[in-house]
């Protein structure tokens, strides 16, 4: 005879521990307020930040979002718990920040602490396991994508936060952050373009040469194991000699440092991925197919655009996100050899033991690696999926 | 008509096909036969020249190979491969466009001829053209694999193991629709096949390979009859010659007059089938039909006349 189980609520195990996490994360400080920019800061718990009656709704949003966590099924409601969650710790962030201030220093400044950032960590977490659970198609996945960057968006541009220490950073150098900007996606971009240029020719002849491949591909791998700090500082005699002996090189800015020779390391490091995945790429269509278009009477050429380079366009471009990602990430470095982009702050931040203004740095980079990543995996994906046109 | 003249190929100090000259009529099936490294997919590719000969050539219609480019030769000769080769990527009409596409011929001309292959191979166009390889049964995916290398009604159709990857009930509905279409079409046909039961149920001549020579080129009945070597009836097999025999030959040509006991058979069944019907059912007649209507019987002793040994 069978034992039927007692019907009991099904509780999600990573929901479980995103639920103690998150709790045990309210006893440690949410906040912290120093009296300037560069001392450490004492920790505030989060029901100390301002009048229990102001925090109660944030709190509540953040206690009933780890709750719809739990939950085993409802994955809708787990994202949406998420969601409710990371928007009640933006609130005790908004009320919190402006409640310390009262009454402290001129010179006083408030962070988020570790409470804050483990909550939003849970939180995201949260939705990242929700969201696996509902496995969204590329269109939704994008325009989930969008949802977050406008929301995130939306309280920046508010100004509900800029009593935040980060924000006072960022409104104290709002030009030196636009140029930053731009500088930095000029790095990642920029070296992600050159890479392409170079390295998709080089990997369709490496994919005809077995010869010319076994040749290059371990000279990249080679220069992908150089720590980034040294193929930086390695730039920077190389660089400074060719300024110095090529005639017209100062004339376009190439020098010692500066923005050449962080472009050429960032270029040197995202060769081996768009070379290796081109290469792949390219060997991944099926051998049979292969012979049959060669059979039919196709040339090379048409080989390669009609069968081998569609058949190999995901692997290609998950070798373009990994440059990407990778690149968004190494251009930090930049900063340290005067090439601009949000390293500076982080160097800056780093002398100064400003640790918000390192925050300056770090945060807009690790969202724009994020969203690149997302981005990236939702086009490789919409590759894969893409039925060709009838006709071409 | 094809010519094979003095066709050889050598890796390093082996020769892989040594100087074979044969001659293909046009309108038949030519199956190659040989056990695995006899040459024979070599043979046959040096004929789009997928490999160059060493020396040797081969003349369609009078006209050498070598004196094109082996593209645009391709173009002209249907391949049709093992595990067809489909591409992934494109849809079931334009995987059977490939060529007509290569040859720039009409966008309505194509979708016409890809409608018209889909019908001859029963498949219903408007349910088939707009499906992926992947979504198709293995027999299908080897039907549209055929159907691409007819499209553009090529001089002539090189089929390399094209039957290979299929389950036995499959592969003898696709052996029986190749000779059907290739009647109605009167497709000139060279097909490899490692598999000599095929080679007899499909070949109007069977050319017999061994270790890179043309041992033997015959019609299949001269084959098991007469096998010019040891290996020729090695591959068709002692015991199994008489059986053989009788699977060439058509019911209605031993036919004759008068009923008999018991189920009939169809008039374009084999005496082996014939054979098979006598003996599971402890018959010594059993009754012909075509079509339905009955048209005499066929006995045991006119089966076993046929495949006795007539030298």
């Amino acid at each position: 005879m069978m034992i039927v189980a007692p019907r009991r609520l099904a509780l999600s195990a990573p929901g479980f521990l995103f639920a103690v996490l998150g709790l045990g994360a309210l006893l440690v400080p949410f906040m912290t307020i120093a009296a300037n920019r560069i001392v450490a800061g004492n920790g505030i718990m989060v029901w100390d930040l301002a009048a229990p009656a102001a925090m109660w709704p944030g709190l509540a949003a953040v206690v009933a979002g780890l709750l719809l966590g739990l939950s085993d099924k409802m994955t809708w409601a787990r994202f949406a718990g998420a969601g409710l969650g990371l928007a009640g710790v933006v609130v005790l962030l908004m009320l919190g920040a402006p409640a310390l201030l009262e009454g402290a220093g001129a010179n006083a400044r408030v962070s988020p602490s570790v409470g804050f950032w483990c909550l939003l960590g849970v939180f995201l977490l949260l939705a990242a396991d929700a969201l696996a659970g509902m496995a969204p198609g590329p269109l939704m996945r994008a325009g989930l994508l969008a949802m977050a960057l406008g929301a995130l968006a939306a309280v920046l541009w508010s100004g509900a936060l800029d009593d935040l220490s980060i924000l006072l950073e960022y409104a104290s150098r709002r030009d030196a952050f636009v140029a930053a900007t731009w500088q930095h996606l000029g790095l990642a971009f920029g070296s992600l373009a050159a890479a392409a240029a170079i390295g998709f020719p080089l990997g369709i002849v490496c994919h005809h040469q077995a010869r010319l491949r076994s040749a290059i591909l371990p000279v990249l791998s080679f220069l992908q194991t150089i720590p980034s700090l040294a193929m930086f500082g390695l730039m920077i005699p190389v660089l400074a000699w060719v300024g110095a002996t090529v005639p017209g090189a100062q004339a376009l800015g190439i020098a010692g440092i500066g923005f050449a020779p962080a472009f050429l390391a960032l270029v040197l490091y995202a060769l081996l991925p768009v070379v290796g995945n081109t290469v792949a790429g390219l060997a991944a269509a099926p051998e049979a197919a292969r012979e049959a278009a060669r059979g039919m009477g196709m040339t090379p050429r048409q080989r390669l655009w009609r069968v081998e380079l569609p058949l190999g366009l995901p692997i290609i471009l998950t070798g373009l996100r990994i440059v990407l990602v990778q690149n968004i990430g190494l251009a930090v470095i930049a900063g340290l050899i005067g090439g601009g982009g949000f390293g500076t702050f982080v160097f800056q931040g780093l002398n100064q033991t400003a640790t918000d203004l390192i925050l300056l740095g770090a945060l807009p980079t690790v969202a724009f690696a994020l969203t690149a990543a997302i981005f990236m995996d939702i086009l490789v994906d919409l590759t894969r999926t893409m039925p060709e046109p009838a006709d071409d | 008509m094809i010519e094979i003249d003095g066709l050889t190929k050598t890796y390093g100090d082996t020769r892989a096909v040594d100087a074979v000259t044969m001659t293909v009529e046009t309108g038949t099936i030519t199956v190659i036969v040989g056990t695995s490294g006899s040459g024979k997919t070599t043979l046959l590719r040096m004929v789009n020249r997928l490999e160059e000969p060493a020396s040797g050539e081969v003349r369609i219609n009078g006209t050498s190979t070598l004196s094109v480019q082996p593209h645009l030769l391709r173009r002209r000769i249907g391949y049709a491969i093992q595990g067809h080769g489909l591409f992934p990527h494109h849809t079931v009409a334009r995987n059977i466009a490939a060529v007509p596409m290569l040859l720039n011929w009409p966008h309505d001309k194509i979708a016409a001829r890809v409608d018209e292959l889909l019908e001859l191979f029963s498949m219903d166009p408007v349910q088939f053209r707009d499906r992926y390889p992947a979504d198709l049964s293995g027999g299908q995916q080897q039907r549209v694999g055929v159907a691409r290398a007819l499209a553009s009604r090529p001089d002539l159709m090189l089929m390399d193991e094209p039957f290979g990857a299929l389950d036995p009930i499959i592969r003898a509905r696709a052996q029986d629709d190749l000779r059907r279409i290739q009647q109605k079409l009167g497709s000139t046909i060279m097909l490899v096949t490692h598999d000599m039961e095929e080679a007899i149920r499909l070949a109007d001549k069977i050319a017999v390979m061994d270790a890179g020579r043309l041992v033997q080129y015959a019609p299949p009945a001269e084959i098991i009859t007469h096998p010019a070597t040891d290996f020729v009836a090695d591959m068709v097999g002692d015991v199994e010659r008489p059986l053989r025999l009788l699977s060439l030959i058509p019911v209605s040509q031993v036919v004759v007059d008068g009923p008999a006991e018991g189920a009939a058979i169809a008039s374009d069944a084999s005496l082996r089938d014939a054979l098979s019907a006598c003996l599971w059912t402890g018959r010594t007649a059993v009754p012909v039909e075509r079509d339905g209507v009955p048209i005499g019987h066929v006995t045991l002793d006119a089966i076993r006349a046929c495949a006795e040994f007539q030298p």
